[in-house]
């Protein structure tokens, strides 16, 4: 009984909160893994994109809603997403016209592009934060819990109870689906092997015939969609906050390099594994070893590695860490 | 002098504007500017060294900033002893193991091969080495952190005059831009700026929640200065002479005794706030002159030309018999320890020390802008790039404040969308700044004071 208790508590604070938030980091650090693969340069904008994808999402559902339309249990937003997407696929592709375009044809270094998505990181910062402002807000409604802690409980006569919130589930969910799409787009249709072309050697891709415009339209709008899903749920999840989504960048970098970078599979996994080390590290383990030992042996410390200080700190170590043994990344991608 | 002729005029224009501020708004305010321009002035040196002389970019910005504000704390800070009765012996003990650790590791490093084994032994060298220190500091920390935790709460520091705290800025910034250097610089260019953004984030998180050195996000306020305080200036003979000699024409004008003493108390406390400015505006501008003498001198130098020619060629570089490795690794630390004396300026000039604040828009990407902005590669530019970026950032609200009250001038003062707007000005800066970055990188790579080499 003790051993179940122990075990249903890991996944209620461990288990469950690391696989949703896993999930909104790999879709953040797929696209830009992808722009890092295709357009070569490291994508700061990276985090405002999806606060930027968000704040359309969340100003749909504000119009749904004083519309009076709704999904029920299922919170308003899931119908605001794809209106979010489109303007976020709009202002990529303005964006990638008015400002990227002149780059790539000048065939400048890659560390001017990233400068440049610097300066494309504060005008999205600016529209934002002057549209929707600075403040934290939440726009979930909708039923809150799958399973309640106290019911899970009630059902099954233990002590623990498991809590499974309806965001992690609806992340989770839409996660899978949007990237067995995805995987199934690049490696299976024609567009998308070409962009795995395109990826792996440009020139002789170009020979080939591959059209570079349509590669680098596709890389984009696929951007725009996971940069909007992935802050869309995150928002739900947690709050939607313009500042912790730029904040959220170094741990989807993190995500993607710990992958090797221009290997979206290896992002995909990375963002899991960055969620779960972080997780993991700063958990305080006291009450599962009270369950698991005899109550002689039974400890007095909270038994935590790190304070929840520093859960930013531990992936970013682990990405020294990956920088330093395995440079290329786990998985590996572009050499460096 | 037509060579000098552009920094000649674009130093007066910069001039010009700060003045103009002094007119319009106020003396205090164009002083306040002008000390922060400085400032960022001597962190885009040390930017434009690593980026400009040898293309390395640093994205950490923000830690080494931090560091140099740490040292102003360590240096100047009244001890607490208390705290280092009740806890200091453990700490400097820790102190002790984490050097004793690197010392071991470094041995059997140097005397071992690389094998599995000796993999094993350094890794449980380090965990048994985390695990004691995690027992030994516990204790302490909890100690020093419950020794008067509204006040201090922390071990203090060592109660010197803050200036030292320039040097010693530069020195922790300089030691962690070793250790990172030796980590990172290997690193391809654009994995270089994302690890060195990430390890200054370390950087700040350590600082942030390690209350027992840094007080953490109680912040320490109170920080000694190195110019004479207002309030103490106000009461001073001379001070009061000096003002009155000053404003004899308009002190003149009021003939009512009572009315010219009440005007004068006023004047010497304007004045006394300028008078503070103005020292410590000398005092930074020393700093930079100083240093662009130091740099100059350096760019032009063999050393110099080695640099640039690492940077536009490593691999030639490399062939011609330079280190460029250790070249990196010195440039590297020497542009961190600059930018180290910048945050301990900063923290002098504010007076206290507040781990919250240090964020990576700030104190990163800003200076980045401003170096591309004024010209990489130019020490002239660079220092102009933070003149007018920070002059922007600072008058980007005002003049936010124009243009939207110029283009909305149809609209009724109640109009939704005009309140709007103008509760969202302090965000047109971002733009500005963006906007700024993309035009200037599009239309003038090279900066507003490109890079000039001189042919030999």
């Amino acid at each position: 009984m003790d051993f179940l208790n122990a075990i249903i508590l890991l996944l209620n604070y461990l288990f469950v909160p690391a696989l949703a938030y896993g999930s909104q980091l790999a879709l953040g650090a797929i696209f830009v893994s992808l722009i890092y693969g295709i357009l070569r340069f490291a994508y700061f904008t990276a985090g405002d994109l999806m606060s930027f994808g968000t704040m359309f999402t969340i100003l749909f559902t504000w119009y749904f809603q004083s519309l009076g339309i709704s999904l029920g249990f299922l919170p308003t937003a899931l119908i605001a997403i794809p209106f979010g997407i489109l303007i976020t696929i709009f202002y990529v592709l303005l964006k990638d016209k008015l400002v990227f375009s002149y780059y790539r044809i000048k065939k400048s270094p890659p560390v001017m592009l990233a400068m440049v998505s610097i300066g494309t990181m504060f005008v999205t910062q600016a529209i934002v934060r002057i549209i929707i402002g600075p403040f934290d807000r939440r726009f979930f409604d909708g039923e809150k819990f799958i399973i309640k802690a106290n019911e899970f409980k009630e059902m099954t006569g233990l002590n623990e109870g498991l809590a499974i919130k309806s965001t992690q589930v609806i992340t989770l969910f839409v996660t899978v689906i949007v990237v067995s799409i995805l995987f199934w787009f690049l490696n299976k249709t024609k567009t998308g092997k070409s962009m795995r072309a395109y990826s792996d050697n440009e020139d002789l891709a170009l020979l080939s015939g591959i059209d570079p415009k349509k590669v680098v339209m596709i890389t984009w709008v696929i951007a725009a969609i996971l940069a909007t899903v992935g802050g869309a749920l995150y928002g739900l999840d947690k709050s939607f906050k313009p500042f912790t989504y730029f904040n959220n960048m170094l741990p989807i970098f993190a995500a993607a390099i710990v992958g090797g970078i221009g290997n979206p599979f290896g992002a995909f996994l990375g963002g899991y594994v960055i969620a779960f080390s972080e997780i993991l590290l700063t958990y305080a383990y006291k009450k599962f070893f009270v369950y698991l030992l005899p109550e002689s042996l039974e400890p007095d410390s909270l038994l935590q590695l790190l304070s929840t200080d520093y859960k930013f700190a531990v992936s970013f170590s682990i990405l020294v860490i990956v920088l330093l043994f395995r440079p290329s990344g786990i998985f590996k991608g572009k050499v460096l | 002098m037509r060579k000098n002729l552009d920094i000649i005029a674009a130093y007066s224009i910069m001039l010009g504007l700060i003045i103009l501020v002094g007119f319009l708004q106020s003396w205090s305010m164009a002083l306040s500017i002008l000390c922060l321009c400085l400032i960022s002035a001597v962190m885009t040196i040390g930017a434009n060294i690593q980026w400009g002389y040898a293309g390395l970019i640093n994205f950490g910005i923000m830690g080494y900033t931090a560091l140099g504000g740490l040292a102003a704390v360590l240096v100047s800070a009244p001890p607490v002893e208390e705290a280092w009765k009740a806890g200091g012996f453990n700490m400097l003990l820790c102190a002790f193991i984490i050097f004793s650790m690197i010392f071991i590791i470094r041995i059997i490093t140097k005397k071992f091969s690389k094998s599995k084994n000796r993999t094993y032994i350094i890794a449980g060298i380090i965990i048994a080495g985390l695990i004691l220190l995690r027992l030994i500091s516990a204790p302490a920390i909890e100690s020093i952190e419950a020794v008067n935790p509204a006040t201090t709460g922390f071990l203090g520091g060592m109660g010197l005059p803050i200036l030292f705290s320039w040097i010693v800025g530069a020195f922790f910034a300089g030691g962690l831009a070793y250790v990172i250097g030796k980590i990172a610089l290997g690193l391809r260019a654009d994995y270089l700026a994302i690890a060195t953004l990430l390890i200054s984030e370390i950087v700040i998180a350590v600082i942030k929640h390690e209350d027992w050195l840094s007080r953490g996000v109680k912040n320490v306020i109170g920080l000694k200065r190195p110019v004479p305080y207002e309030i103490d200036l106000q009461g001073k003979e001379w001070f009061i002479n000096l003002v009155q000699k000053l404003n004899q024409g308009s002190l003149n004008l009021i003939t009512n005794s009572l009315e010219k003493q009440q005007a004068l108390k006023q004047l010497v406390i304007e004045s006394s706030t300028v008078f503070v400015k103005l020292c410590f505006a000398g005092l930074f501008t020393a700093v930079v002159i100083i240093l662009l003498i130091i740099t100059q001198k350096a760019l032009y130098s063999p050393w110099g030309r080695m640099m640039r020619a690492i940077r536009d060629n490593d691999e030639a570089a490399n062939a011609m018999g330079k280190n460029v490795v250790k070249q990196h690794l010195l440039i590297f630390v020497l542009g961190s320890a600059i930018v180290g004396i910048a945050g301990a300026m900063l923290v002098t000039y504010d007076g206290l020390f507040t781990p919250g604040s240090y964020r990576p828009m700030r104190y990163t990407f800003l200076i980045w802008v401003m170096v591309i902005v004024g010209g990489s590669g130019n020490n002239f530019g660079a220092i102009l790039g933070g003149f007018a970026v920070w002059f922007l950032w600072i008058e980007a609200a005002p003049i936010a404040l124009f243009l939207i009250n110029f283009f909305t001038i149809g609209l009724e003062e109640t109009n939704a969308l005009k309140v709007h707007l103008i509760d969202s000005i302090p965000y047109f800066r971002f733009l500005m700044m963006g906007i700024g970055l993309l035009l200037i990188m599009r239309y003038r790579p090279k900066g507003i004071l490109p890079e000039k080499i001189k042919r030999v």
